[in-house]
């Protein structure tokens, strides 16, 4: 740990800023609170508004995770987690059940979530509706009238054009009856373990300067239309290391005739199933398979 | 066989030393000094202290060096570094008649008091490379540099009154005016606090000094092409020194803190007048740190498009979209979230490309159908 700068890395102050910018997230389920995000030293679009939030909820005894495409190993996953090792010193994990504080891009962990844990998501475009409206003036007075009848257009005009809804991440959730709400780029797989999660779920948003959160046990409903509800990907394929049938499939082409396999994206999952003794087609495939 | 994604800590570790390599070059070539490059690239360096909206000639030349000559990478490291910084408080007004100036020009009149002063200028170069340069100044034998001759260097306090202000006298131009909201003394300060739409003059012309320049250059290009065209005339352009100044709480008085240099242009543009209100001229405002004479003038041109509300003219063009222009102004954010795009998104994509197969799938299958059915009938 490092003495230069202040214990992770934000003054104080700051960190009472975005404290209460996440106060008011939790108060307003769903709603997008702007705050002051302050320029980080890593670039926007590399997770600068979650490593805020983390920042500001991290404390000297809580046990971080930080996950990329669901796992621990990817290159942004290894900096991010190795930022806050320097400047804070907090123990660092890969298990999802030990960690307090989760910081994700892109996925939701499989292993299900408990009370007393927060999962922080770094968020890139945090307005569920600037596809359909690009101007923030329209987006806040349609929010604020509940007005999302753009949105159920979008969705219908999928359905007339593809026969389903065409929107396979970043799928919009109402929060708690009210707030129509970007789950960030996670997959729609993971859209259900938004809803009625033990855990506090914080988003931050650092180039578009904007803080919202899921509080714990809070509903959270994937749009849809009650001839076409809302279902999630299925894969024809099993996990080739632990053999999972139930969890979002990487696909890892492994030649250049086409072949192909499908692996776990949570990587604290599949190894713990591993480790279990389960068993994909591929999981003993000759020597340092899964380095 | 599954080879996993793993060994991302080694993997950026060796992509830090090849990068501090590859900055160094060859090391039969001595190593750039930051004080060369403070002296030697001064445009390079104001550009990345205006954009970086922190004024130090000798920080920005370091974050130059470390960049490797990328100026957007030294605007960032510049920013990453101001945003820890303390504040003391805010700086008093600048007084821009006071100037030491370099270089004073105005396109609208002959002769102006205090005079036309042309500087240190590209302006008149002709473009031809100068092969001299490619030698050491010893074996060139350089001719010694001009002084700026005492009537060049306009340096008596309130000796180059504002060439707008002759015109402002006359009620030829509209007044100065902060914003829209020019009864709250409070400036807005778009680094502590998030921006909102509508936003006053002050966060838009904060925004513009520290938006990048290509963007707010091809932006004014755009008006006078006719995207939102405002008929602008370089009213007066000033290069020079001036002082800042500081007044403590616990003085209550100003101090002088320091001098800085700057760029500053002020347009006059299209008038506006009615049946019962007398026609004059409109303004557009430019400002940034060292001596950016582009930034500047795209700047003042943005800054007068970005008036047309205010000035009852239909919002037609890009360059007179307020959310548009200040939204992608910035640099570091473009840079940030265009390049981000390198990190994974396999997730996404694989959700993507389900999909995708999924309505092939659906399509071939519909195509099938309709071909047995053709077989069937004949
Ligand atoms: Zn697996």
């Amino acid at each position: 740990m490092t003495d230069a700068y202040n214990f992770a890395y934000l003054d104080e102050q700051t960190k009472r800023m975005i404290r209460r910018a996440i106060l008011k997230a939790v108060a307003i389920p769903g709603y997008q609170v702007p705050f002051a995000a302050r320029e980080m030293p890593m670039p926007y679009g590399w997770g600068t508004g979650g490593v805020q939030v983390t920042a500001a909820v991290l404390g000297r005894d809580d046990v971080l995770k930080v996950i990329d495409q669901g796992s621990d190993d990817t290159t942004n996953a290894v900096s991010i987690r190795s930022f806050f090792v320097k400047t804070t010193g907090v123990a660092t994990t890969d298990k999802t059940v030990d960690a307090t504080v989760i910081q994700t891009r892109h996925r939701i962990p499989e292993t299900p979530l408990t009370a007393g844990q927060i999962l922080v998501y770094q968020v890139p475009i945090p307005e569920p509706l600037r596809f359909l409206e690009p101007r923030e003036t329209e987006t806040r007075r349609m929010h604020a009238l509940e007005d999302y009848g753009l949105m159920h257009v979008k969705l219908y005009e999928d359905i007339s054009k593809h026969g389903h809804i065409a929107t396979t991440y970043a799928y919009p959730v109402k929060v708690n009856g009210r707030y129509v709400t970007d789950p960030s780029p996670t997959p729609k797989f993971d859209n259900p373990k938004m809803n009625n999660s033990p855990a506090l779920q914080l988003f931050g948003a650092g180039r578009e300067k904007r803080i919202y959160a899921i509080p714990p046990f809070t509903e959270v409903v994937s749009l849809d239309f009650e001839d076409h509800p809302f279902a999630v990907q299925t894969w024809d394929n099993d996990c080739a290391l632990c053999g999972a049938t139930d969890t979002f499939l990487d696909e890892i082409i492994t030649d250049d005739r086409g072949s192909r396999m499908y692996v776990c994206s949570d990587s604290d999952y599949c190894q713990d199933r591993q480790a279990e003794g389960h068993q994909g087609d591929q999981s003993s495939s000759g020597s340092g398979a899964a380095a | 066989m599954y080879v996993a994604v793993k060994g991302g800590e080694k993997a950026i570790d060796n992509a830090h030393r090849l990068l501090a390599e590859e900055r160094r070059g060859d090391k039969e070539v001595p190593e750039l000094g930051t004080d060369q490059i403070k002296e030697q690239l001064g445009r390079a360096v104001d550009r990345v202290m205006t954009e970086g909206s922190l004024y130090d000639p000798k920080l920005a030349a370091l974050a130059i060096k470390q960049a490797a000559g990328d100026l957007i990478e030294a605007i960032f490291l510049i920013r990453a570094f101001r945003t820890t910084l303390p504040r003391f408080g805010y700086s008093a007004p600048l007084n821009v008649e006071n100037m030491r100036a370099r270089r004073r020009i105005s396109a609208t009149f002959k002769d102006v008091p205090g005079g036309q002063v042309l500087g240190p200028t590209f302006d008149y170069t002709h473009r031809l490379l100068d092969f001299a340069l490619e030698a050491e100044a010893d074996e060139r034998g350089d001719a010694p540099f001009p002084t700026q001759t005492s009537a060049e260097v306009i340096d008596l306090p309130g000796n180059m009154p504002r060439v707008l202000a002759q015109l402002s006298r006359e009620g030829l131009i509209e007044a100065a005016t902060p914003g829209t909201d020019e009864d709250t003394a409070e400036v807005g300060d778009i680094t502590r606090a998030p921006r909102t739409f509508p936003a006053d003059r002050d966060i838009r012309l904060q925004t513009l000094t520290r938006g990048d320049e290509g963007f707010l250059l091809a932006l004014g290009y755009s008006t006078q092409r006719g995207y939102g065209r405002t008929h602008p005339f370089a009213g007066e352009i000033r290069v020079g020194e001036v002082t800042v100044e500081f007044v403590p709480e616990e003085l209550g008085f100003p101090i002088e803190i320091g001098e800085i240099t700057i760029t500053e242009c002020e347009m006059i543009n299209q008038f506006s007048g009615s049946a019962t209100e007398k026609p004059k001229f409109t303004r557009g405002y430019g400002l940034g740190f060292g001596h950016v004479e582009r930034k500047a003038m795209s700047m003042a041109l943005v800054d007068r498009s970005l008036r047309a509300d205010e000035l009852g003219e239909a919002r037609t063009a890009p360059a007179q979209d307020e959310e548009f222009v200040l939204s992608h102004s910035d640099n570091v954010e473009a840079t940030g979230f265009v390049e981000h795009l390198k990190l994974p998104h396999y997730v996404d994509f694989q959700s993507e490309l389900e999909l995708v197969r999924k309505m092939r799938a659906a399509v071939d299958a519909a195509q099938d159908n309709q071909t047995d059915n053709i077989e069937a009938a004949e």
